[in-house]
């Protein structure tokens, strides 16, 4: 009974992008009756950017986030091209949107991968917390924390090239952008490529190898079947920057298919649940009780037919081998296939640094005032949605925003029951190593929780067991 | 390593917040020779590439309490156990720029006094501004003299009694 039982809260899960905490309820003898995360501030943004003129969206939603501000510059910016009635850019904006794109998912996924994410990888759930961390990895793996920083620098100095800053850029405007890539930007990114794809093809082999090496112990670990959801070009490529919606089913099979971005209220809906602030989407044609979908890397790559470039599609082929085809539904599999995103990105960077519709002078389009406007965009942790209704007088009149981590709110709570019923549910002492192998799962989605419930936070992990009468009975935490 | 790099940062968005980038600026129009100048949103590992080959390193942040107008002290390199990406403080990015790159300069804070944060809007409270002017030509006048170790006060010897973490002085908005 729940009364005779006690409470168990994670806050903050640490390493992930946010503030977020995890609670679990047990029972008398200890076995997990509940396992919840939660979002625990909320700073109401769609509110906020009401009243402002549509123009400003592309670079206020940038303060959503210090760490994908670019993901909402773009979606923002195409939202927005919508209502100035533009619906195709120049080569040249496009293009330049692209590679600034490509730059944010290139340093993003670098960077949790890396910084976030390995030391559990590459020193095991429950090594020592002492060690288990970035600090671990410069003494152990020095040469893998350089080529984080450098992997991050590169993605940030694409990102400025093409944004005129690293954070919160201006590059994208209505209808198109406001500068083109010199001839000395270009070139000055390319003397770096070579060593950055040779680092991408390394991180794919970690990834991978990972994987492989711990295939019967992450076959169970907080992995489900699930449908997975992202936009794909209309050959069925990967594409990042724009295309339709597809969703498959666990199997693979086709849900929906190159739905245009802005009917994505016909198929997509939010479900509310009353003890967290981040709202629950689901597919209308299933429901809410089955219709809950994953997107980020693992989503991507298990939804396009196939990545249209080189050693990004070798990767793919070979991630989907291990599923024989079939969607991979392996939560730590996150990782190998974020690796692979990375690898795609370099090699989009480079073809587009050799594209000279990059130097061109043609930069914005303009067309017919519209009313409405939506933008969807595929962001490092997934699936973003951007839309926007606008008055006569040019201002905002409403606003919503699906953030990636939100479409994976509801995978991510079963990821954390999972692996607190196998690693805690009738233990008769609950440790570290069993807290850290929850917020393992949730890590392993990337969430960014700031970008979920629009607010910045501090991290220091505290635990806390609460008795039956709400008393804290104990109460940890680790730095 | 050679030259000094002055890092400026903090959300210009959030009023008062954005004195590390404002102080940067006027660092980069002075045009002081061998003194480079970055900006950012937030401090990331990246700073660690920046800080690296630089002799001389100067974080410039808003400061929520602490002295008026302004106060400037030595750091010293401080890894981050848990990392997130959302806050580095500038000791976690040097001891980056240490471990992984072998950086051994030296490193300043300049945290200038801010009292509006929670606001949105790019402009400053009006004691901040004049916050600012002071900062400025501090820093701008001891990068001139090559003289930033004279105008500066000791690092805190120990975590726990460090007068700008945790004791309420000399707190900077990023930290």
């Amino acid at each position: 009974m729940v009364s005779e039982g006690r409470r168990l809260v994670i806050e903050p899960v640490t390493r992930v992008e946010g503030h977020g905490k995890v609670t679990i309820l047990l029972d008398a003898e200890n076995r997990v009756e509940q396992a919840r995360l939660h979002i625990v501030e909320f700073r109401g943004f769609e509110r906020f950017i009401r009243g402002r003129p549509y123009w400003e969206m592309p670079v206020a939603v940038q303060r959503l986030c210090g760490i994908c501000p670019v993901s909402h510059h773009l979606c923002a910016a195409k939202a927005v091209d919508k209502i100035i009635g533009v619906d195709r850019l120049t080569p040249t904006a496009e293009k330049m949107r692209r590679l600034m794109h490509y730059g944010q998912i290139f340093q993003s996924h670098s960077l949790h991968f890396f910084h976030l994410a390995s030391p559990d990888l590459l020193f095991g759930f429950d090594a020592d917390p002492k060690t288990r961390n970035i600090v671990g990895i410069i003494e152990q793996h020095r040469e893998l924390a350089v080529q984080a920083v450098m992997m991050r620098k590169f993605g940030q100095e694409v990102i400025r090239a093409t944004a005129g800053k690293k954070i919160h850029g201006t590059g994208a405007i209505p209808g198109g952008i406001n500068k083109n890539l010199s001839i000395a930007e270009r070139d000055a990114l390319l003397a770096d490529t070579d060593q950055m794809l040779g680092w991408s093809r390394s991180a794919v082999k970690i990834a991978k190898d990972y994987t492989l090496e711990h295939l019967e112990s992450i076959s169970d670990f907080g992995s489900f079947e699930s449908n997975h959801l992202s936009i794909v070009r209309d050959d069925g490529a990967m594409d990042l920057y724009d295309g339709g919606l597809r969703a498959v089913t666990p199997d693979g099979e086709t849900i929906f298919d190159h739905v245009d971005n802005d009917d994505y209220l016909g198929y997509i809906a939010e479900g509310v649940r009353d003890w967290s602030y981040m709202k629950f989407p689901f597919i209308r044609s299933i429901g809410e009780e089955n219709g809950w979908y994953r997107v980020g890397p693992l989503s991507r790559v298990n939804t396009c037919d196939f990545i249209d470039t080189p050693e990004g599609e070798a990767a793919r082929k070979d991630f989907m081998s291990l599923t024989k085809g079939r969607p991979n539904h392996l939560t730590m599999a996150y990782h190998w296939a974020r690796m692979i995103e990375v690898l795609h990105s370099i090699e989009k960077i480079i073809d587009l640094l050799h594209d000279p519709d990059l130097q061109g002078e043609d930069l914005v389009v303009t067309g017919e005032r519209r009313d409405e406007g939506i933008g969807v965009i595929e962001a490092p942790r997934g699936t973003l949605f951007h839309h926007y209704r606008v008055g006569k007088d040019d201002l905002v009149t409403m606003c919503n925003l699906i953030v990636s981590t939100t479409s994976n709110n509801e995978p991510m709570n079963r990821a954390v029951r999972a692996v607190a019923e196998r690693y805690i549910s009738g233990k008769p002492e609950v440790t570290e190593p069993m807290l850290n192998a929850v917020e393992v799962a949730i890590r392993a989605y990337d969430p960014c929780l700031s970008c979920a419930t629009h607010a910045l936070g501090h991290m220091p992990l505290e635990v806390e067991l609460i008795g039956p009468d709400g008393v804290v009975i104990d109460r940890g935490s680790k730095e | 390593m050679d030259g000094v790099l002055v890092i400026g940062y903090g959300n210009p968005g959030r009023r008062d917040d954005g004195l590390g980038q404002l102080v940067a600026d006027e660092v980069e129009r002075a045009a002081i020779p061998g003194v480079g100048v970055v900006t950012a949103y937030q401090l990331n590992v990246e700073h660690a590439a920046d800080v690296a080959g630089r002799r001389t390193v100067v974080f410039a942040d808003a400061a929520v309490a602490g002295r008026a107008p302004c106060f400037l002290r030595r750091l010293l390199p401080r890894p981050a156990g848990a990392f997130t990406t959302h806050t580095m403080r500038p000791e976690a990015v040097l001891a980056l720029a240490r471990d992984s790159f072998g950086w051994d300069g030296e490193a300043y804070l300049l945290g200038v006094r801010g009292y509006e944060f929670n606001e949105f809007g790019e402009w400053l409270s009006e004691q901040a501004e004049e916050n600012l002017k002071v900062a400025c030509a501090l820093i701008v006048g001891a990068l001139r003299r090559g003289g930033l170790g004279a105008a500066a006060t000791d690092p805190p010897t120990d975590d726990s009694v460090s007068p700008c973490y945790g004791g309420g002085r000399c707190t900077t908005a990023s930290t």
